[in-house]
């Protein structure tokens, strides 16, 4: 029995047969290996949050094991710089950056670590590079104004370009670089050669012929740090419901509670604002 | 039907020089450009290439009998894609570092045209064994010429090869300095034009008459 191999009947069954199988077959292998590949990206976000704390070369079997010992706490802080309550350190670590910019209500993860009895304070930040997300980590000393360490990290940047912001020799620039100058959040600038940020604030070279990626550093540092200010402004010994302004006026009230809590009203709508912001690049920036 | 007849050797032998893919069919540039920055990425790409090919060109030749003639493009597409995507979940799960460096460059597999081409070209009229041997010389057809270049491309853009610095300190220290074009892909394609001139000359036969 011949069977036509050009019929309409037969193509439609054949594409349609060939589809079943080949969707099964994916999605069973898709099943199989899940588990698997879910521990290698847990694991994988361990290496550089730890890689943020200079912590690095770590074989997948280690990894767990240093991240307990290194990273004590982990928790969410509010736009007022407060630490959440009943936030425990995988309720962080479970934060998807991706999803977590594109929501109305940003949750600001803080990872606590000690290193050599001193704590430090990792955040994640994440941003846009040439082809595609850049993101990483970048841990703060208990002081709340400089960096001990930043750890940087690329989907599909140019290799030998823009894919260098994930080798050591641009990382480690910016360690004991400060964000903040005479107590006022300025991140961190990325520059060509010869060039220095407007605003005074420290800076580090760019990578050459890595133009647009070194600039997403840029800019996801200062938008992913910035509303961190209030908590990193605590940590500084200052009050936790910062605003430069408030801050002041509060000081004039000496202890008195109340005052400070008048001044500071307004001040959570303005840090409210601000947290839509990262991870989009500047609009300006993007017309230059 | 030996499992090594004069055809089969040619299916395997030939795709190596003679009718090596980028070289002399100039299929498959534009994953050639991409990849061949750093030399790892480079060598996993190639072997990615390899299992892809060989296993679509089995399971089409397998299969061809079956195959509506009107969509069989399709047919070697679904094929090609599904391999591809086994190929990236295989890699996630148990080779994470190295699928982190390919990242979109393993999708690009299914772009490839040297893959449709042997689909067309071979295994649609050639037996599973045959056509086997066909995939992984072709693959290794592209996987040498992705290595050469890849490593010309690291050694004079990065003064490194798999990552390892090779060009030592003093010739930096007496002023060599490495060429960052060689990382740009206008000099993949350079690079590529300069392998095949060296090819040419030495297989007269491929040399078009200029007539």
């Amino acid at each position: 029995m011949a069977i036509n191999k050009n019929s309409n009947i037969y193509q439609i069954v054949y594409a349609a047969v060939m589809v079943v199988i080949v969707g099964a077959l994916l999605a069973g292998i898709y099943m199989a290996l899940k588990p698997q590949q879910d521990l290698n990206k847990a694991n994988d976000k361990r290496k550089q949050i730890l890689s943020a704390i200079h912590v690095q070369g770590l074989s997948d079997a280690e990894v767990e094991g240093t991240f307990k010992k290194y990273i004590t706490e982990g928790f969410m802080v509010d736009e007022q710089g407060n630490k959440v309550e009943g936030q425990s350190l995988d309720a962080a670590f479970d934060v998807d950056m991706k999803k977590n910019l594109k929501s109305d209500k940003r949750q600001l993860p803080v990872f606590v670590a000690e290193v050599d009895g001193e704590k430090k304070y990792i955040v994640p930040v994440y941003g846009a590079g040439l082809w595609g997300p850049i993101w990483g980590y970048v841990a703060v000393n208990n002081d709340g104004e400089s960096i001990y360490g930043a750890y940087f990290s690329h989907e599909g940047e140019t290799p030998g370009l823009g894919a260098e912001i994930e080798k050591p020799e641009f990382q480690k620039q910016f360690n004991e670089k400060k964000i903040y100058m005479d107590g006022e959040f300025k991140s961190i600038g990325v520059m060509k050669a010869g060039q220095k940020p407007t605003n005074g604030a420290e800076y580090v070279n760019a990578i050459s012929g890595g133009t647009i990626t070194s600039r997403g550093v840029q800019t996801m540092l200062e938008d992913c740090l910035k509303p961190y200010d209030p908590f990193f402004v605590k940590l500084q010994g200052g009050n936790g419901d910062k605003a430069d302004t408030c801050h002041a006026k509060a000081d004039d009230c000496d202890k008195n509670d109340d005052c400070d809590k008048k001044k500071c009203d307004n001040q959570p709508d303005k840090a409210k604002a601000e947290p839509a912001a990262c991870g989009m690049p500047d609009p300006e920036a993007a017309n230059n | 039907m030996a499992l090594f007849s004069k055809r089969n050797k040619e299916a395997f032998f030939n795709p190596l020089s003679k009718d090596n893919p980028v070289l002399v069919q100039i299929l498959g540039i534009c994953s050639t450009l991409a990849v061949t920055a750093k030399l790892e990425p480079a060598i996993v790409m190639g072997i990615s290439v390899i299992c892809v090919l060989a296993l679509s060109n089995v399971i089409i030749s397998l299969i061809r009998k079956t195959i509506p003639t009107t969509i069989r493009i399709i047919v070697q597409l679904v094929v090609v894609a599904a391999l591809v995507i086994i190929v990236q979940q295989v890699l996630v799960a148990y080779s994470y570092d190295v699928s982190k460096q390919l990242s979109v460059f393993i999708g690009l597999i299914i772009t490839n045209c040297i893959l449709m081409g042997r689909l067309e070209a071979f295994a649609l009229n050639n037996g599973p064994w045959a056509s086997f041997l066909d995939g992984i010389g072709n693959g290794l057809g592209y996987t040498i010429i992705l290595v050469i270049v890849a490593f010309f491309r690291e050694l004079l853009g990065s003064g490194t090869l798999l990552g390892f610095q090779v060009i030592p300190q003093w010739c930096y220290d007496h002023g060599y300095m490495n060429n960052g074009l060689m990382i740009l892909p206008p000099m993949a394609l350079i690079t590529v034009a300069c392998i095949i001139w060296v090819h040419r000359s030495r297989n007269k036969d491929l040399q078009e008459s200029s007539n």
